[in-house]
């Protein structure tokens, strides 16, 4: 079992990916944000319980989905809309955008090749161990990665150089529109891990609690500087892979079926049940948090945007 | 008297040196500690790293490293392996700092062998140098003497930015050594065309950087400009002293870096010879060579009266040495072009 106040937290982080994530919705289909836009909608409990162990200064790397890792560990919602946008007082000055997320004093980044994250995150927790810092680097990627190279030679050398590092692999079963049975020869990617010498557990992803007490374990094994593990979430995109994705690939029904288990209204359940707290301070959690991202979307709408001559800088430094 | 260093000596001794003076830097790569053994008994396992051949996972670790604060060294082992980690090169290396707005720096350096003309095939020879230039946020530089050897590659692990530090095969002994090395053949500095002065040459002791983006004239001329980087710069030096005993004026410019590219030494030069021949081991199309006619084409178009290019073909490079001499630029080759644009 766990806390009230661990409880009330993970509730707290999930309800804040998801209006955002709806907010983002709307607002892209305005048309006020380019590009692609890949929404974390129905996998909220991933992020909430894995990033609910993390501090501050644990790296975190996540793929083009990477919004809800990134909103879990706290990001300033104002700078991050803004940065959706392509404005000026965006996270990246407008220059990264939602596939390119990176928050320095979250110690985040986010990137939009497959796979491309993982070797990422091995080089931050290297350099934290080299520097005995007791950090732990998490990296948030999909089954679809998983079928990468990267994946593979990631998970080998983690386990080889023996790296504070929680591998998280979103199990959505869907990548864009390939089937895992197509594509993925085993029923479980944790299965893989055993491969490469480190411990793989599959939690059920649609549940906070479920994976707060599964991530627990492994994080703190990996501060300890006992190695490696992988975490594999079972979840669901309830959006599909993006915007205007629709989804008439999925078996009829597969889309109902998983909504049922939405993970938001499952925690509240058990929050009321479990008397930690009443449905008014849900609401109440709620309501502050339409405020904060109403005012996110203000800010980032009533912002101004790059001047052109920031095209070419950064380059080098 | 100046202390004198073969090339792949003044590159460990500027990594040493650095590497004494800066806890953060460590290097990363395939058979290091066999490869770079003097470092590896210097520093240890925790500094010099082997790794799997898994080039992806440790080329993206060290920009993951980098960004976290360290200052990798990534030995790549061959240029041609670049291939096999585009990647974590093109798409996050070289991308995270612009796309961060600067909030991420990755100060890292990859150490790659790089060039033909010893018959290793088309997949250990390669220079790819045009293709590396080409990505925006990479830096690339190319020594062809033991003292820039050591200066650049000091710049190089100094620079916040991400570099390619490229070591020509002819010109850094260690690879032909693997390969056998003067106990397979009689003379290899004849068999291979070892230039004296690349090889081996005075080093200062003490550290000093060269600096990225300035070109060096290796040799004063009036009536042709010879434009080249890495071993071919020696071998347009040995065909403009043929040309000078017959009275004609060649001068010889070293990049030394290709980004960033010393643009307005090639237009000075230009501007005072008005012919360019521009030497180049890459390929031929889309790269250094036409980077050069182009920057002239911009901005001293008037001044020229004739231009060539004496480069690789575009062909993959052929393993039978016959073949390829015929792929690779050399003296001759060189030569006959700057004899056609002397006349």
């Amino acid at each position: 079992m766990i806390a009230k106040d661990v409880a009330l937290d993970l509730y707290r982080r999930m309800v804040r990916i998801r209006i955002f994530e709806e907010k983002t919705a709307e607002v892209w289909h305005q048309g006020l944000i380019s590009g692609e836009v890949h929404l974390y909608v129905g996998q909220e409990a991933v992020s909430a319980g894995v990033c609910a162990h993390l501090r501050a200064e644990d790296p975190v790397e996540a793929d083009h989905r990477g919004h809800g890792p990134l909103l879990a560990k706290g990001v300033d919602m104002k700078r991050m809309m803004a940065e959706l946008l392509g404005r000026k007082t965006g996270l990246c000055q407008g220059k990264g955008g939602h596939m390119h997320l990176f928050d320095r004093s979250l110690r985040f980044g986010s990137g939009g090749i497959i796979g491309g994250a993982l070797p990422l995150a091995l080089g931050s927790a290297l350099a934290n161990k080299m520097r005995r810092q007791n950090l732990v680097s998490v990296v948030f990627f999909g089954d679809g990665a998983a079928n990468q190279g990267a994946f593979h030679e990631s998970l080998n050398l983690a386990a080889v150089w023996k790296l504070p590092v929680l591998f998280v692999c979103h199990d959505n079963r869907w990548a864009v529109s390939v089937p895992k049975s197509y594509s993925t020869a085993v029923p479980w990617n944790a299965q893989r891990s055993a491969a490469y010498g480190m411990p793989g557990e599959v939690v059920d992803g649609m549940d906070a609690v479920a994976v707060y007490n599964a991530a627990k374990p492994l994080i703190e094994r990996a501060r300890r500087g006992e190695g490696p593990s992988l975490l594999e979430a079972t979840c669901y995109r309830f959006r599909g892979h993006f915007e205007t994705d629709n989804m008439a690939y999925l078996p009829p029904g597969e889309l109902e079926e998983w909504k049922a288990k939405d993970p938001i209204p499952k925690l509240a359940r058990q929050i009321v049940e479990q008397g930690w707290g009443s449905n008014q301070d849900l609401e109440r959690i709620k309501a502050e948090i339409q405020s904060e991202v109403a005012k996110a979307a203000e800010f980032a709408e009533s912002s101004p945007w790059p001047e052109p001559e920031l095209a070419s800088k950064h380059v080098f430094v | 008297m100046t202390r004198e260093l073969t090339f792949a000596e003044a590159i460990h001794e500027a990594i040493e040196q650095e590497m004494a003076q800066d806890s953060n830097i460590f290097i990363v790569g395939e058979d290091v500690q066999l490869l770079r053994h003097p470092l590896f008994e210097k520093f240890g396992e925790e500094r010099v790293i082997n790794t799997p051949i898994s080039e992806t996972a440790f080329v993206g670790a060290a920009t993951g490293a980098a960004y976290s604060g360290m200052r990798p060294i990534v030995d790549l082992a061959l240029v041609d392996f670049f291939a096999v980690t585009a990647d974590q090169i093109i798409n996050q290396m070289t991308k995270i700092t612009y796309l961060s707005a600067g909030q991420l720096t990755v100060p890292l350096v990859i150490r790659a062998a790089c060039g033909g003309g010893y018959g290793d095939g088309g997949q250990h020879s390669q220079a790819l140098w045009g293709f590396l230039a080409h990505i925006p946020g990479l830096k690339v530089a190319i020594p062809s003497t033991p003292y820039d050897a050591k200066g650049l590659m000091i710049s190089a692990i100094r620079d916040n930015n991400p570099v390619v530090f490229l070591e020509h095969k002819i010109l850094a002994d260690y690879w032909l050594f693997l390969l056998g090395g003067a106990a397979r053949f009689k003379d290899a500095q004849a068999e291979f065309n070892i230039p004296a002065a690349g090889a081996k040459g005075p080093v200062p002791a003490e550290p000093y950087t060269v600096p990225f983006g300035k070109a060096e004239v290796r040799r004063q001329g009036k009536d042709l400009t010879v434009v080249s980087v890495g071993v071919m710069v020696h071998r347009a030096l040995a065909v403009a002293e043929r040309l000078a005993a017959e009275g004609k004026s060649v001068e010889v410019i070293d990049l030394r870096t290709l980004v960033p590219l010393d643009r307005r030494a090639v237009i000075d030069s230009v501007k005072k010879t008005r012919k360019l021949l521009v030497v180049d081991e890459d390929y031929r199309s889309y790269g250094l060579s036409g980077e050069i006619a182009a920057t002239v084409a911009e901005e001293a178009a008037g001044s020229l009266e004739d231009f060539k290019r004496v480069t690789a073909l575009d062909t993959p490079i052929p393993f039978s040495r016959v073949l390829e001499k015929v792929m690779l630029p050399s003296e001759g080759s060189i030569e006959a072009a700057a004899r056609r644009m002397l006349k």
